[in-house]
């Protein structure tokens, strides 16, 4: 599994990445816009996780962008904000289950990966 | 909707606006403190493993642990104070303090779009009798305001004039916005707020600035 985290937080993605690597995940961060686009535009990853507040674009809009360059690549939402007009616009782009709030179990945001995996098949 | 019920959702308005903000930076800090204990326990599992733990990686993840607490506790001390800001109607604050501590609650609201908020230091500090909570207000309106028209420094300046009866905050840096004011700004919010400061609202077109003019002494 390969997946990509986006958030401005530089220190959360860089440990949650370190992280993920010790648990078998090939795991990437960006933690601005542009340098999550050109990431994405050189690699083929399965997942992407991003947080929903980002700076010069939301999260909504940044997937928008990735999915322009990976049709196939699913999304999970990190956020640190808990309003229910958020939870309500992130909960229907990326489905309730995969709508996280910070902080986030390491061990629930694996489960949440496999799930995405085995939903698409490519894990079993 | 009358301007009483107006200026009291306002005040409601910007007080849960704050709240969110705060309640969001503080939400990082503990999700970066969750990852780094997380961290530490994955090393240690891997010690009991056999495998050897770096002291340095240790120190390291500590030291992040540390940033992130002192973090949180000026994220704290910054909601205790501007709770407490609605405490007196009328009170004798530091003029140039508040823009400092505007600029702290506005910056994660700036850093979404790309914008560093910069309050010029004035030498000695300027006084003035105001309230403090609604003047917070109204430069949080004229913060947001001014943030899609930054100029491509992408800095918002506030620098302090004082006059006999009067002070002047100076925001430059948003030279966009005097070539097309929308017709909403000030706004029936703003104008209520400028009212109950006793304030004026001016935009120099020549200077290219966004100015609030506010009494030195607010009559009770």
């Amino acid at each position: 599994m390969r997946v990509l985290l986006v958030d401005d937080e530089e220190e959360l993605v860089s440990t949650l990445a370190e992280r993920l690597n010790m648990r078998g995940i090939e795991a990437d961060w960006a933690a601005r816009v542009e340098d999550a686009i050109s990431l994405v535009g050189k690699t083929s990853y399965d997942i992407a996780v991003l947080d929903i507040k980002l700076p010069k674009m939301s999260g909504l809009q940044l997937k928008k962008k990735l999915e322009d360059l990976r049709p196939k690549m699913k999304f999970i939402f990190m956020t640190g904000h808990g309003s229910e007009a958020d939870f309500r616009t992130g909960a229907a782009e990326a489905g309730e289950a995969f709508y996280l709030v910070k902080p986030v179990g390491i061990e629930i945001l694996v489960e949440k990966m496999q799930e995405v995996m085995q939903s698409e098949g490519k894990l079993s | 909707m009358n301007r009483c019920d107006t200026g009291a959702r306002t005040g409601l308005v910007f007080f849960g606006t704050i709240s969110a903000s705060i309640s969001h930076e503080l939400k990082n800090a503990l999700a970066i403190i969750n990852e780094s204990a997380g961290l530490i326990e994955d090393f240690t599992l891997m010690a009991q493993k056999g495998l050897p733990l770096d002291p340095e990686r240790l120190k390291t993840v500590a030291g992040r642990i540390q940033k992130q607490i002192q973090r949180a506790d000026g994220i704290v001390k910054n909601m205790n104070r501007f709770a407490h800001s609605v405490d007196d109607p009328l009170k004798e604050i530091d003029l140039q303090d508040t823009l400092y501590f505007m600029s702290s609650l506005a910056h994660r609201l700036a850093d979404r779009q790309s914008v560093t908020l910069e309050p010029a230091e004035a030498k000695g500090g300027v006084q003035i009798l105001t309230d403090p909570f609604r003047l917070q207000n109204l430069l949080w309106h004229c913060i947001r305001f001014l943030l899609p028209f930054a100029d491509s420094q992408k800095r918002i300046r506030m620098t302090i004039e004082e006059g006999a009866e009067e002070v002047r905050i100076q925001f430059s840096g948003a030279e966009g916005f005097v070539h097309g004011v929308p017709d909403t700004f000030p706004g029936e919010e703003e104008k209520i707020l400028l009212d109950a400061l006793g304030a004026r609202l001016l935009t120099e077109k020549a200077n290219e600035r966004l100015v609030v003019a506010l009494p030195k002494q607010l009559q009770p």
